[in-house]
């Protein structure tokens, strides 16, 4: 067993970047992830594995490290909040393009524009329908516990070299600002240059002697090449829609209805469903793990065998329920129920939900 | 002395210049008369002269350079507009072993990208950029640029670009030479062949210490010429660069060895 | 076994300390805990709150409407949290800086005069160990070794001799919190 410890899910997400071998951490600061950078400078992971961290002059700054470090074939990772990931959007969409890997970590706040500093999760549209320009996808992770916030670093990094693409990581403030027990993992050890250059031929790490130079970009000025390379990255994008759905089922064998909810959202539900459960409702969760790519074949699964309806609980005016209604193409009853702006839905007010808008409507 | 034949002259021996392994043969993009061609060509050059093709990486920019990595044959990564320091630092601290190098214009280095240019410069970041004053974005057609002199036309500034509505012209070469991190920041031209040799020296200058290992970020600015954006041949851009911009942008060093050369 | 807490105060009581260290100690005994404080501006007004979670399960979710014990140390968090004691659940306070008591008759209400105590102690910084003490003659969840052992794992190494003022701060309080 691992070493356990109480930490917040943005100190545990830091540590996990130092035990997942990254290479470098660029980031700048921004309430409620600040302390994932305080964290990596206070402890000094250049002593520890030779990990480089940097605080950036933007967030702008950050994501472009990561394009720059990326590029090279180095893991590399950074994390901010709501309006520091919207000023990201262009950079990220250059990682998506030129193929880089890299993890970037939304630990969200409410919106939109300075919003407050409370947790939301209303930037589900903007994480899973391409914040940037082109036609991209991220495959992004929600974890929904501080242990979860450490153990889904290293297979984002692993889901970003296997696929060649920048992984997002969605969480938000209640994950990354609360304490839970969190059993780490045992550390991985860095690449070595030489490991990089062998692994990852691709990479800009200065031209292979006696070979040909490699190139990092998303400039592809012919629009049939450019095309040729949209259906390069779409082949990829299906491949990941195939392997990678990640999801988690509580109580949902003998279900009526499904709350279908991700990261602090899915926390509440599973209390929902405790509170419903004892009232005699039968009702389940599901909880979404990968927002994309998402788990629409298990809601065709529980739409085929009847399910009365699913109530998307998200703290958001209603964003992942798009998603649940395609893939249920109006079989069953689908609805949202959340609390915006940063407010945190009760488990009793989303048991009510279930009551008014499926049960009873 | 004796004239050579044509036979003579091809032979290996008799060889006085030839073009540099480390510019691929892709026909230049840039138009003719353009000192863009000249920057690289010698950038490239002194990388072979120093033996790194094989651990140089370099950074192009989104400008009339965004294409600078189909012609220089070293590993390259093209950044997003404005941000190549910040890619450029990244790689450096992550690969302390190699060359990095970023090559920018002005629209990129001193109008969306300053901070990024300031920031690099200011943490003393051990690459070296090279930087494109044209006066002028070339690459979306002539459009104002921040190093714009007073008075320029260009197709955002049909007028004559006038303080009062555009600002001052910006010499960020100046700006970065007062930051502590910068070690080596230097004005040149490109457009005659004594000037290209001198710029030339300085950029190896400039990687050699890279190379050394001596703390402290390389700025080289080019003042150079779009004829095209302009509206001029190539001589006439030239001349009027000359007689127009080196006044306002004097060439020569500004700061060696991390002190300012005192005027 | 599942102990849901509010513990809610000024900035400077150890509020979120006092939670911290009672969730080490659970994890000390090899149970789940959740520490959710409220963060950012809401805290600059000077109030502080943290639900605490410990439990034998699973914890669902980590921020919770009603609550099995509230532990409430000014006025402000006794407007706000007096009615979320769950019905049968437990009602700690500290009568310094309470004008108005608390009037429920549906919970059990305990008082811990935790500020004088501590005065009397020589130190007001272990005020909120005070508060604990009391907190777990009336709640018994972890034992007092294990406290000990959270003690020792959330103060760094250089406050590690503070530790017996602490134990005494806790003892004090299980002496003296009061049954209304
Ligand atoms: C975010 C963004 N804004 C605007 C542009 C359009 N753009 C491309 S190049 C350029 C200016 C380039 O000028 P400069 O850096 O002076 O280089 P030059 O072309 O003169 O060599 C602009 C505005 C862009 N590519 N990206
Ligand atoms: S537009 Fe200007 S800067 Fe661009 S290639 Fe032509 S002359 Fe050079």
């Amino acid at each position: 067993m691992g070493e356990l410890k109480l930490m917040k899910g943005n100190e545990a997400l830091a540590e996990a970047a130092i035990r997942a071998g990254a290479d470098g951490y660029f980031g700048y600061p921004i309430t409620p992830q600040s302390e994932v950078i305080e964290y990596l400078m206070a402890e000094k992971p250049w002593e520890r594995t030779g990990m480089v961290v940097l605080q950036a002059e933007s967030e702008v700054a950050s994501i472009n490290m990561l394009y720059g470090g990326g590029g090279t074939g180095k893991k590399v990772m950074t994390s901010s909040s709501s309006p520091g990931i919207s000023l990201m959007q262009e950079g990220i969409s250059y990682l998506a393009g030129a193929e880089i890997p890299c993890v970037v970590v939304n630990v969200v706040r409410g919106g939109p524009g300075l919003g407050d500093i409370q947790p939301s999760q209303s930037d589900y549209f903007q994480s899973v329908k391409g914040g940037g320009h082109g036609d991209y996808r991220l495959p992004t992770l929600a974890p929904s516990s501080v242990q979860e916030m450490s153990d889904f670093v290293p297979v984002a990094f692993d889901l970003a070299f296997k696929y060649r693409t920048p992984v997002l990581i969605v969480s938000d403030g209640l994950i990354g600002q609360m304490m839970e027990k969190v059993e780490l993992f045992d550390p991985i050890p860095r690449w070595t240059d030489e490991e990089i250059v062998e692994m990852h031929p691709w990479a800009t790490n200065g031209k292979p002697k006696g070979g040909e130079r490699r190139i990092m970009t998303s400039l592809y000025l012919d629009p049939h090449v450019l095309e040729e390379h949209n259906y390069k990255l779409q082949r990829k994008y299906a491949e990941i829609t195939k392997n990678e759905v990640r999801y988690e089922l509580l109580d949902a064998e003998d279900a009526d209805y499904l709350f279908v909810a991700y990261g602090s959202s899915s926390r509440i539900a599973q209390k929902s469903v405790k509170l419903a459960r004892e009232k005699g409702i039968k009702v389940g969760l599901l909880r979404i793990i990968s927002l994309w790519p998402f788990a629409s074949e298990i809601i065709n699964e529980f739409t085929e065998k009847g399910i009365k309806g699913f109530l998307s609980v998200e703290m958001s005016a209603g964003q992942m329920v798009e998603d649940i209604k395609l893939a249920v193409n109006g079989r069953t009853k689908v609805e949202h129920f959340g609390r915006l702006g940063g407010v945190i839905h009760s488990p009793e007010e989303v048991l009510e939900a279930l009551e008014q808008k499926l049960i009873g409507g | 002395m004796a004239e050579l034949s044509v036979q003579e002259i091809i032979k290996p021996e008799n060889l006085v210049y030839q073009k540099t392994k480390l510019m691929t043969d892709k026909a230049l993009s840039y138009c003719p008369g353009c000192g863009h061609g000249t920057a690289h060509r010698i950038t490239m050059e002194v990388i072979e002269e120093l033996g790194k093709e094989n651990d140089t990486i370099g950074i192009a920019p989104v400008g009339c350079s965004v294409l600078a990595y189909e012609f220089m044959n070293v590993d390259m990564q093209e950044a997003s507009h404005g941000r190549a320091p910040a890619v450029a630092t990244a790689i450096k601290r992550l690969w302390p072993n190699k060359v990095v190098f970023s090559y920018q214009g002005d629209g990129d280095l001193a109008a969306i990208g300053t901070a990024e240019t300031i920031h690099a410069c200011n943490r003393g970041e051990n690459i070296v950029m090279i930087f494109i004053n044209n006066g002028i974005y070339g690459m979306t057609g002539g459009q104002m640029a921040p190093t714009t002199m007073i008075g320029m036309k260009t197709s955002t500034s049909p007028f004559g670009r006038d303080v009062a509505l555009h600002g001052h012209p910006l010499k960020i070469t100046e700006l970065v030479a007062q930051l502590p991190g910068t070690r080596f920041v230097t004005r040149h031209s490109v457009h005659t062949p004594a000037a290209a040799r001198k710029t030339k020296r300085a950029i190896k200058k400039a990687f050699e210490a890279q190379i050394a290992g001596v703390q402290g970020t390389a700025f080289i600015e080019i003042v150079s010429n779009c004829n095209s954006g302009w509206k001029m041949t190539p001589i006439d851009s030239n001349n009027w660069m000359a007689e127009n911009m080196f006044p306002f942008y004097p060439i020569g060093d500004i700061k060696v060895d991390g002190k300012l050369i005192e005027k | 076994m599942t102990e849901e807490i509010i513990i809610a105060g000024f900035g400077g009581q150890g509020v979120l300390s006092m939670g911290k260290i009672l969730a080490y100690s659970g994890i000390m005994q090899d149970q789940e805990v959740s520490w959710m404080p409220s963060y950012g501006p809401e805290m600059r007004g000077g109030t502080a709150n943290v639900t605490v979670i410990v439990s034998d399960e699973r914890i669902s979710s980590p921020t919770l409407s009603f609550f099995d014990t509230a532990v409430i140390l000014n006025q402000q968090s006794m407007d706000k949290f007096e009615e979320t004691v769950k019905p049968g659940g437990v009602l700690l306070y500290d009568p310094n800086g309470i004008s108005k008591h608390p009037t429920r008759t549906d919970i059990t209400i305990y008082k811990i005069e935790g500020a004088r105590l501590a005065a009397e102690m020589g130190n007001t910084k272990i005020f909120n160990m005070v508060v604990l003490g009391a907190y777990l003659k009336v709640k018994p969840i972890v034992k007092l070794e294990n406290v000990i052992k959270g003690l020792k794992k959330s103060l760094p190494e250089r406050y590690h001799k503070l530790i017996p003022l602490n134990e005494d701060a806790i003892t004090m309080g299980m002496k003296n919190v009061v049954k209304i």
